[in-house]
């Protein structure tokens, strides 16, 4: 009964793969990377999974004659699907039910690519698949575009802590190949990660069915400049177990076979040593590490001395004290937080909807305590965005709880430690849920109620933050995105103020944007700083909207001018109209005029909000809704990221947000009157501004540092 | 770390989870080259010491090196060994075809001692590059009351974190080397020296690549008569693992009825 030795193949499936495969290096020399393939139904994961094993030439002899026969017997074509979809009832109704996972060898890359299944139901299977990736291939159908799962699965990567994407749009072949429909469609998925802060490492045309664009260029896209999906696999990186944070190592249970009262567990992050000094977490108990133990004794070679993330260790004390299974061995120096309560960013699986007043066990590391969920925050649907009921999280969709834990868990915020920041949710002594912890509160602080003293009692762990360096601010504004991405722009605002403690500021010139923010500001009780930088060289239209901006929300808009020493010295050296003379001179205009005064317009600031949209330029695409600025150590937030101009306008005529009038007459982005003139119809947004630069450059420097 | 540290690591965690939140577990042997990867496994994760029986589950119908292997390294490794015996084949679904309805005796054999012994958790050596069903499998994965694996309902696992709550009478599969492939098997069999079958080994031109019942288990084509040449010919081949394996292989759904009624 052994598999023929000469299967027959598909002589459509013959492809030449001369030059594309190269010998096997020894395993040693290979990384090994696990790529989930996600995307909507029938967008063609399987087939693009079945066409890359096929190319890279991993699949098993006779598994080609196999599914034609099992796709004959369904009288079916030949169907890829059929490789990975094993079970019979997905065979029979072809779907994908649950993940799966086979292997792939690349040039460089021995490869894990895991399938997972596209349908809303099984999205429970598609995170179990996804939450081992280090990286992931979004499918988009070329003739559909972003559907609802592509959305959800993009969402939730982003929660699931994957930041590696390659967008592959599939199914080009039935467009001719088509660059336009191309290029909108990146455009269109590039916006929507950029949108969850993630940028694409790459967008792919290919079609599966045929294998253009897979492991080979096909002459129909000779206008595509990028890799193909086989490159790319080759091009993604392992995850690596983060080292260089502070040591957590969860307890998994305490081993006393002899006179050795051995600690077991793997470090989360961090490293640990003989003669460390450590806390055992939620506890605070001190101790040093006494010794690393391992099987068989290591002989000749000495004991190890030290292990690091990733590594499952044993260990034991200096001293006797009381440690148990779900203690967290941390670094003395950095402890972990003993949360008493907690708010995260969950996705939640049940079909029971999790609700305020709600009863679910809350795990994290190898511990865990029932909770009780007090709130629930901006639950949204993240593959239709369109928002939940109050105080309710549906199946499959997401939102920010906060709960309170019977016993303290030892825990850290995900920005400050992505791995011993996450959740999951057990309900009815089944896994349900799971995210990212966003704020922690000790036991210490007194129970608060309502949002007001809820939000003075995580004042506590939100001063900490305040100390963030440049890795965790990148890793709160990371786990800030996502959330921030299903929300309205007002929602934004009002989670990004709920989310930092001290001061906000926002920065108008007045813009239509500008003004949308404002209104939505007014609307809210949101102590955010409101500012504009006056250059001095504003148009007449402008200080008369300023004006009538705070008249008509009742609010003041602080002000903040150049220096004046600065000021006259630059137009002694280079005249009051020197900005036309050469871009050094302009830079050195708007240096003195804005940047200068926007450093002190933020200073103190730990959060920015500012009008920036992704289609204003194409140099602005690379900028994100929501992102980390290590050098002025805030967040900073764009809360119309992904408006298109149409929205802005419907806005500001449903809500009479007053504008300038100057839009009217053919100005679209208003900066200083001499630098800024009307554009024709067609003209970019931003034609208007330096129009004597090349399109590039033409950044103040406001909202792009050192460039 | 170096990929086999880190599958080692890994295996590790899952082996001391399962002993830390089951009550009462036991290691299922076959014998073969996977499950004695586990034991070694399972004797670092716990510091040279099994705390927990090792399940040989007998057709009575295993190579006689199979039984020799067994009784020798029972021995020599210190394990707390139950042999548990199979129903004869008239017990078994007689709609399944005849090698699936041989190899289902183990499945009634494991049922019974499941029962005898009243295990909440089995750890099996099964991996997902082994074939397709299993490549859909859980680490933790849950065994209803009849034994019988719902794969239409599999519960979400991701983070390390597993479901470890079967319900009364159920109970749970435990996959520590799910993530392994053959290659892995050989190369850490190799550089830990864990003893093997010499079955494995060709002689005359044939090795088996994987052991079962000696009358529904057949050897491949093979000049490969070290784990350095096994590791080297695993590299080139492109024959699939279980070729050998005649249940497998008899109807298109024939080891998906086997795993779905318990099966390993």
């Amino acid at each position: 009964m052994i598999a023929p030795l000469n299967a027959e193949r598909e002589p459509a499936m013959n492809v030449q793969l001369s030059g594309c495969l190269r010998p096997f290096a020894p395993d040693a020399a290979r990384a090994l990377v696990r790529v989930v393939v996600v995307g909507h139904v029938d967008h063609g994961k399987s087939t693009l999974i079945g066409r890359l094993l096929h190319e890279a030439g991993g699949l098993p002899e006779g598994k080609l004659a196999t599914l034609a026969a099992v796709s004959a017997r369904r009288g079916m074509p030949f169907e890829w699907s059929f490789l990975l979809d094993a079970l019979q009832t997905e065979r029979d109704q072809g779907i994908t039910i649950d993940t799966s996972q086979i292997r792939l060898r690349t040039p460089a890359r021995d490869v894990v690519l895991i399938d997972a299944p596209g349908h809303a139901e099984f999205l429970r299977n598609m995170i179990t698949g996804a939450a081992q990736a280090d990286a992931a291939l979004l499918l988009v159908d070329a003739a559909e575009g972003a559907r609802e799962q592509t959305r959800r699965h993009g969402y939730l990567l982003h929660l699931l802590g994957v930041r590696q994407v390659a967008v592959v749009v599939n199914k080009m072949d039935r467009l001719g190949f088509d660059p336009d429909r191309f290029r909108a469609i990146e455009a269109e998925m590039t916006a929507a990660l950029a949108g969850l802060g993630l940028t694409p490492a790459a967008v792919i045309p290919v079609s599966a069915r045929t294998g253009d664009g897979v492991a080979r260029h096909a002459s129909a896209t000779a206008w595509y400049r990028g890799p193909t999906v086989l490159a790319m696999l080759d091009a993604f990186s392992p995850a690596k177990a983060p080292a260089d944070l502070a040591l957590r190592l969860p307890v998994q249970a305490i081993y006393k076979f002899d006179h050795r009262r051995i600690i077991a567990g793997r470090l989360e992050s961090g490293r640990i040593g003989v003669g460390d000094k450590i806390l055992v977490m939620p506890a605070a108990k001190p101790a040093r590490v006494r010794s690393i133990e391992s099987w068989p004794a290591p002989a000749p070679s000495p004991a190890p001395r030290a292990a690091t993330a990733g590594q499952s260790v044993g260990i034991t004390l200096d001293r006797e004290i009381f440690v148990e299974r779900g203690h967290v061995i941390c670094a003395a120096a950095s402890p972990a937080t003993p949360a008493k309560r907690l708010r995260a960013r969950v996705f939640w699986l049940d079909r029971q909807p999790l609700a305020v007043g709600g009863e679910i066990v809350a795990r994290i590391g190898t511990a865990s305590s029932p909770a009780v969920v007090r709130t629930i925050e901006d639950a949204v649907d993240p593959g239709l965005l369109a928002s939940d009921g109050a105080d309710v999280i549906e199946q499959n969709h997401v939102g920010e709880i906060g709960i309170e834990l019977r016993q303290p868990l030892a825990t850290d915020a995900h920005a400050a430690d992505p791995n011993s920041g996450r959740i999951v949710l057990e309900f009815g002594g089944r896994i349900a849920g799971g995210g990212l912890v966003l704020a922690t509160e000790t036991a210490d602080a007194h129970a608060p109620s309502g949002r007001r003293a809820r939000d003075q009692a995580f004042v506590g762990t939100r001063t900490a933050r305040m100390d963030l360096d440049a890795d965790a601010l990148g890793a709160m504004a990371s786990a800030l995105a996502p959330v921030l991405a299903a929300l309205s722009p007002a929602q934004r605002i009002a989670s990004l103020r709920r989310e930092l403690a001290g001061k906000i500021v926002f920065t108008t010139s007045f813009g239509l944007e500008d003004q949308v923010i404002l209104h939505l500001i007014s609307q809210q009780d949101d102590n955010i700083d409101i500012v504009t930088l006056d250059t001095g060289r504003l148009f007449p239209e402008t200080y008369a909207l300023w004006a009538q901006a705070e008249r008509h929300y009742g609010r003041t808009i602080r002000a903040v001018y150049p220096r004046h020493d600065d000021l006259e010295a630059l137009v002694a050296r280079q005249g009051i109209d020197g900005f036309h003379r050469s871009r050094e001179a302009r830079i050195a205009c708007c240096n003195v005029r804005k940047v200068e005064p926007l450093e002190r317009a933020l200073a103190g600031a730990r959060g920015w909000i500012a009008g920036l949209r992704a289609e204003q330029s194409a140099h602005r695409r690379d900028m994100a809704l929501v992102a980390a600025e290590p050098d002025r150590a805030l967040i900073k937030l764009n809360p119309l990221f992904d408006w298109t101009r149409e929205q802005l306008l419907a806005f500001v005529s449903a809500n009479d947000v007053p504008v300038n009038p100057l839009h009217a007459r053919g100005f679209a982005s208003i900066g200083c009157a001499p630098c800024t003139r009307a554009i024709a119809p067609g003209e970019p947004e931003r034609a208007g501004r330096w129009w004597w630069e090349e399109e590039q450059k033409k950044e103040c420097g406001l909202h792009a540092r050192s460039s | 770390m170096d990929r086999l540290d880190e599958l080692e690591s890994q295996s590790v965690f899952i082996l001391r989870e399962a002993f830390a939140r089951l009550k009462r577990i036991a290691l299922l042997w076959s014998l073969g080259k996977d499950s004695n990867v586990v034991i070694r496994l399972a004797r670092k994760a716990f510091f040279g010491r099994l705390p927990c029986p090792v399940v040989h589950v007998d057709t009575g119908k295993k190579f006689p090196e199979m039984y020799a292997f067994r009784d020798r390294y029972a021995r020599e490794w210190q394990l707390d060994l139950l042999v548990e015996p199979c129903p004869p084949i008239e017990a078994v679904d007689p709609t399944l075809p005849p090698a699936a309805r041989s190899a289902a005796r183990k499945t009634l054999g494991l049922k019974l001692a499941l029962a005898k012994h009243g295990f909440d958790g089995l750890i099996a050596g099964i991996r997902r590059d082994e074939e397709a069903t299993r490549a859909k499998e859980r680490v933790f994965s849950p065994r209803g009351a009849e034994g019988l694996w719902d794969v239409r309902d599999q519960p979400p696992e991701f983070w390390n974190h597993f479901n470890a709550s079967p319900p009364p009478g159920a109970h749970l599969r435990v996959h520590p080397i799910l993530h392994w492939t053959e290659s892995d098997i050989w190369a850490y069999t190799r550089r830990e020296g864990i003893p093997i079958i010499p079955l494995y080994l060709a002689r005359n031109g044939k090795r088996y690549r994987s052991l079962g019942d000696a009358d529904i288990t057949f050897p491949i084509a093979s000049n490969a008569g070290t784990i350095d040449e096994i590791i080297a010919e695993l590299e080139a081949t492109r024959i699939p693992e279980r070729s050998g394996r005649a249940m497998d292989h008899e109807s298109e759904d024939a080891f998906e009825r086997l795993r779905k009624a318990g099966y390993l």
